[in-house]
């Protein structure tokens, strides 16, 4: 792994700030990003779409759920109820984030309202409006990492790696989330949303956030009468208690890589993982794959790994990997923000196209 | 008057797929459906203008390989988000073998 130092430039990640247009001004906005070539014939084999796997998927995630859910309410008040609602808050809180991600590409099931159904579901148990986030991401996928333009920066620079640690129990993204919640609920679309959601789903952004927030409301008053904890920690309390796997997975995608750069190569990373995370997952750890290829559905991922590993950067051989090279970068940028792994590429790999990216090579060792 | 431009020969596009084809700087997507007909819309996805030749036809639909955004191929219409803006099409026939689509 290359270490690299590029100049010294504050980052403004205000969507409505001076990074982003300078991001307009040198064209890295809705640019064009490198792409492995693959005949077309096989991408179209590996982009087709199938409602099996997502059926199946979704039967064990949803059985899953239910089972543990009925297993903490059954024991709660006893000790009994903790391994239950271990489970059920991963489920809930963790794995609903890839089921929100997958299904709001639409590329989980064939049929479109199957998409449709999980994503709104996913989208609710992970506490984001699905009309936003659906732009959001849309917009995560043209401008991946490009400061100032993505919404979807997990780990700014400088990290705040209190804030990191905080989210591992879904405290800072739950109450941006509860306050995102409210303040549409009640009628206003920020101008940062304004910025990449059309105008005409405005009104859909509010609707959703009534609904949502008309569910948590109702969960409260039922707490209260039933004077217990237990509804909150069947909705809500799991986008908290529940949301470890979901960072611990979610910080490898782009942690410590390279901003600001049209090569996914560079700012995105593919981590081998256990076959529970990968369920959990929705096989996202093939993340390079994902982002050079969201067509492709999250069952046919692994098999794209295959086909253009040669021309990516090896992938981690597990988290415990990744965290390894990631955590000693986030702490580099504390003293500084420019710093970031560059990924080695293969003998068999196309080379990083230097022009086009903000590479300047300082002597850091 | 509307031109009637040689796009193709039929067999270059497999049955439910698509083909890019540019022509005085403009650039279409020329479409064969299940049922084996033709048809052509302009060639850049309205979201983001990226290539939809590069993206996946599912019996009517064709999907966006950089958002999955869908349009109706045969109308133009606007299917998914984030795509909301219709796609234009052109009339297509074909002829000894050949596509012809008609542009202005």
């Amino acid at each position: 792994m290359q270490e690299k130092v590029a100049p010294m430039a504050k980052r403004d990640y205000d969507l409505m700030g001076a990074s982003g247009r300078r991001a307009v001004e040198a064209g890295l906005a809705a640019a064009e990003w490198y792409h492995t070539e693959v005949p077309r014939k096989q991408m179209k084999e590996l982009m087709q779409r199938s409602d099996g796997p997502a059926i199946r998927d979704t039967a064990i995630w949803l059985t899953a759920i239910v089972l543990s859910g009925l297993g903490g309410i059954w024991f709660w008040g006893t000790w009994w109820c903790v391994p239950f609602f271990f489970v059920y808050g991963t489920l809930y809180g963790s794995s609903s984030d890839a089921r929100w991600h997958e299904c709001g590409h639409g590329t989980a099931f064939r049929t479109g309202w199957m998409n449709d159904v999980v994503f709104q579901i996913a989208s609710f148990m992970v506490m984001r409006n699905p009309v936003t986030w659906r732009w959001s991401h849309a917009r995560h996928h043209t401008d991946t990492i490009i400061v100032g333009r993505d919404p979807e920066i997990a780990v700014m620079r400088p990290p705040d790696l209190a804030r990191v640690i905080l989210n591992f129990f879904g405290v800072i993204d739950v109450w941006h989330s509860m306050s995102d919640l409210v303040r549409n609920a009640f009628g206003n679309v920020s101008d940062a949303e304004k910025s990449f959601i059309p105008e005409q789903e405005w009104p859909k952004v509010v609707r959703a956030a009534r609904v949502h927030l008309s569910i948590y409301v109702a969960t409260v008053l039922l707490a209260l009468f039933m004077r217990s904890w237990l509804p909150l920690m069947i909705i809500g309390l799991p986008r908290m208690y529940g949301a470890w796997h979901m960072v611990l997975v979610g910080l490898l995608q782009h942690g410590g890589l390279a901003d600001n750069v049209t090569d996914h190569r560079l700012n995105s990373r593919t981590v081998y993982m256990n076959p529970v995370s990968r369920f959990l997952y929705m096989n996202m750890n093939y993340h390079v794959e994902h982002h050079m290829f969201p067509m492709v559905p999250f069952h046919a991922l692994p098999r794209l790994h295959e086909l253009i590993k040669h021309d990516l950067p090896t992938p981690n051989r597990s988290m415990l990997d990744g965290y390894r090279e990631m955590v000693p970068a986030f702490l580099r940028q504390l003293r500084n923000e420019d710093y970031f792994l560059k990924r080695e590429l293969p003998p068999t790999a196309k080379p990083y196209r230097e022009e086009f990216h903000d590479l300047v090579v300082q002597a850091a060792e | 008057m509307a031109d009637w431009i040689e796009a193709c020969e039929a067999d270059d596009i497999d049955e439910e797929d698509v083909l890019r084809f540019d022509h005085e700087g403009r650039t279409f997507a020329i479409y064969r459906s299940p049922d084996d007909e033709y048809f052509a819309t302009d060639g850049l996805c309205t979201h983001e203008h990226v290539h939809l030749a590069d993206g996946l036809v599912m019996g009517d639909i064709i999907e966006c390989p950089k958002h999955n955004g869908q349009f109706n191929y045969k109308t133009g219409a606007a299917k998914r988000a984030p795509v909301c803006v219709n796609l234009k099409t052109y009339p297509t026939r074909v002829e000894a073998g050949k596509v012809l689509i008609q542009i202005g």
